[in-house]
């Protein structure tokens, strides 16, 4: 609906007119307001509606999860927290380190192998640079289920199979194209007065990486950094394929116990120990990314 | 204290050749200024120079090293950047003494040499501040305080002055010229506007496309320009051009400017028929008569405060400028005489060379 305007006669009381004008504008703000945020709220419910019910249904009796349509428990089952850690023949505590193990290797590697690949890509000369960017940009069409058994083989030959290599190693080798291709765009937008200030300052091409390029790219580090910790965290597939041992399962894949094909499954047991399982993805998510607001106002070139 | 010498120097990206064979002498202890228009290889001179780009031919030598193929940080020299290019994440003390910590210098000395940096430059008690908290020309102060606690033989300075606002440029100048009479070490600057060029020089280089066009002291350049390029480059506002045809008649030359007049000049050599004349603005003289004299009528007057500059249009349309001083008092569309002495003009011949003086 159109709003209507009022117009004043340019003689009347400016104070008077100016009171009125604003008054008129913080309603029409307020209005304005509500309706986004109505908007904004369904939509986020919507969103957070799947997280709730879990959250919900981690608390519920087993009966009731399936059984009935509403979220708020009849009854709050926290045991469903204590029994699940220990449900299984090994503890959660083993799963958590593993996964802890497996992720924060792979962090490190995925940071320090692709921002090297990626500083060389941005700031390096070396022949065919713009061919094996290329290529390595080719690598991120190509579906992790194709190479899945070619690497399955060569992982086997090795000798790998059931322990955390697979896992691990490729990530120190900077196998992630789209983490290269994050830090290239990252370190392009860099001055190179800087390097080149810090070439005549005595720095070395790595030097330069270690003391002004990753002190500067704190934003693109933070950000790799989080995406690397929720996928790694969150993998299933390759844990599946490469661990064997229920000793050396990552939490993933110990979720996946809680399913019993056999016997009575323990939901309300699984959604508890999900629960949990989200809990380190979120405070790494919270303290990295108040790093990347540090690193944008730090970095302040303009 | 160390000199340059730049013997037979080339550049080239691809096909492109930016500099060709191009030889200069700096001496020790001298103010050299790069200037010339954008794209003629300053830059990139001052870069090869540093060591911060490859040359394709030639030699470089500071004092009495070639240093082709030495890093930039072993050229002991030192360089300021346009974009100041400081380090974002470090303070200011850090920024100076990094270098240094580079160089592994006992910490006692790094200490001494910032806190004497800071002194020359007044940067004291912004030792612990980051850059990102400076302003313009206080980062510019610490990107020349970088450059001077290295105590290089040499400092290069890359249009140092282009991005601060028009006061803070005249401040820095004059700060640069007293820390040059202060160290005495050779300095390379390069720079787009002549002004700095002039003020500051003890010798500047003019380049064009690659190749040097004339060097000489900033007197040598004003007023005694070896070609049709270097005349319109240096001065402002620029100096007037007139076409004109020369013979010699008996001792000197008649020299004919088209369409507007004859006038002879018994010093010049002689040379090709057809040649331009050059007038310097300030050169022309109003209301008075000289051997030229042009009816003038005024089209824009531009008021500067202690002169005035007047563009005026003559009979065959052209419009030239006049500097007037800034009492007189001149209306546009006024028409109004000008005129010039021979000995006050410059002369070049048809392919823009300076036609010298006999005597000369």
């Amino acid at each position: 609906m159109a709003e209507s305007t009022t117009v004043y006669d340019k003689n009347a009381d400016a104070a008077e007119v100016s009171k009125k004008l604003r008054a008129a504008r913080v309603k029409r703000e307020n209005r304005q307001g509500l309706r986004k945020h109505l908007f904004l709220g369904i939509f986020a419910l919507v969103m957070l509606y799947p997280l709730l019910w879990m959250l919900a249904s981690s608390l519920k009796p087993e009966n009731e999860i399936f059984g009935r349509l509403s979220i708020w428990p009849s009854e709050f089952i926290w045991s469903n927290y204590t029994e699940g850690w220990i449900r299984l023949q090994v503890s959660f505590t083993q799963f958590y380190s593993n996964s802890a193990l497996v992720t924060i290797l792979s962090v490190i590697g995925n940071l320090i192998s692709c921002s090297f690949a990626a500083y060389a890509f941005a700031r390096l000369t070396f022949s065919w640079s713009k061919f094996w960017f290329a290529l390595m940009m080719m690598t991120l069409m190509i579906p992790y289920h194709v190479v899945l058994i070619p690497q399955y083989v060569m992982f086997l030959k090795l000798g790998w199979i059931d322990t955390y290599l697979p896992l691990v190693v490729p990530r120190f080798l900077a196998s992630d194209a789209f983490f290269i291709f994050l830090m290239v765009q990252f370190f392009r937008q860099l001055p190179r007065e800087l390097d080149e200030a810090a070439s005549i300052d005595g720095c070395s091409p790595y030097k330069i990486y270690w003391a002004i390029i990753m002190p500067l790219s704190m934003p693109a580090m933070a950000t790799a950094g989080i995406f690397s910790f929720i996928w790694v965290w969150e993998d299933f597939l390759a844990p599946l394929i490469y661990l064997n041992d229920i000793q050396n399962y990552t939490v993933p894949l110990a979720l996946r116990l809680f399913v019993a094909e056999d016997s009575q499954s323990a939901y309300g047991q699984m959604f508890a120990m999900s629960i949990l399982s989200l809990v380190p993805v979120l405070l790494f998510f919270v303290i990295f990314q108040k790093l990347i607001i540090k690193g944008i106002a730090m970095s302040g070139l303009k | 204290m160390s000199g340059l010498s730049l013997k037979g120097i080339s550049k080239s990206y691809g096909s492109v050749e930016v500099i060709e064979n191009l030889n200069l002498d700096v001496n020790s202890g001298e103010f050299l200024v790069l200037v010339g228009p954008s794209g003629c290889g300053k830059s990139t001179l001052l870069r090869m120079i540093a060591g911060l780009e490859e040359i394709s031919d030639g030699t470089i030598s500071i004092g009495d090293r070639i240093v082709n193929d030495l890093p930039a940080s072993q050229r002991n020299l030192s360089m300021v950047f346009q974009s100041y290019a400081l380090y974002p994440h470090m303070d200011v003390r850090k920024n100076l003494a990094f270098g240094l910590t580079n160089l592994k210098m006992p910490k006692s000395e790094i200490n001494r040499r910032v806190q004497e940096a800071s002194d020359i430059l007044q940067i004291g008690e912004l030792l612990n501040r980051k850059p990102r908290q400076l302003s313009g020309g206080q980062k510019q102060r610490v990107a020349i305080g970088r450059a001077i606690v290295r105590e290089p033989e040499l400092f290069l300075f890359d249009e140092p002055l282009s991005n601060l606002d028009a006061e803070l440029r005249v401040q820095m100048r004059v700060e640069l010229a007293s820390l040059y009479n202060r160290l005495g070490t050779t300095m390379i600057y390069v720079t787009h506007d002549q002004v700095e060029a002039m003020t500051m020089a003890t010798r500047i280089v003019v380049l064009r496309a690659g190749k040097i066009e004339q060097i000489g002291t900033p007197y040598e350049l004003y007023n005694q320009p070896q070609n049709l390029f270097v005349a319109g480059f240096i001065g402002s506002p620029k100096i007037n051009t007139l076409p004109a045809t020369a013979s010699s008649n008996e001792g000197g030359l008649q020299i004919n400017i088209t369409n507007i007049g004859k006038f002879s000049y018994v010093d010049l050599a002689t040379t090709t028929p057809n040649i331009s004349v050059c007038i310097r603005p300030e050169s022309f003289k109003i209301n008075q008569t000289a051997e030229l004299n042009l009816d003038v009528e005024i089209i824009l007057v531009e008021y500067l405060g202690s002169e005035i500059f007047l563009h005026v249009k003559i009979a065959t349309g052209q419009t030239l400028m006049v500097q007037a001083s800034g009492k007189s008092n001149y209306k546009l569309g006024e028409k109004i005489s000008i005129s010039a002495n021979p000995q006050d003009c410059h002369y070049f011949d048809a392919d823009g060379q300076r036609i010298q003086a006999k005597n000369a």
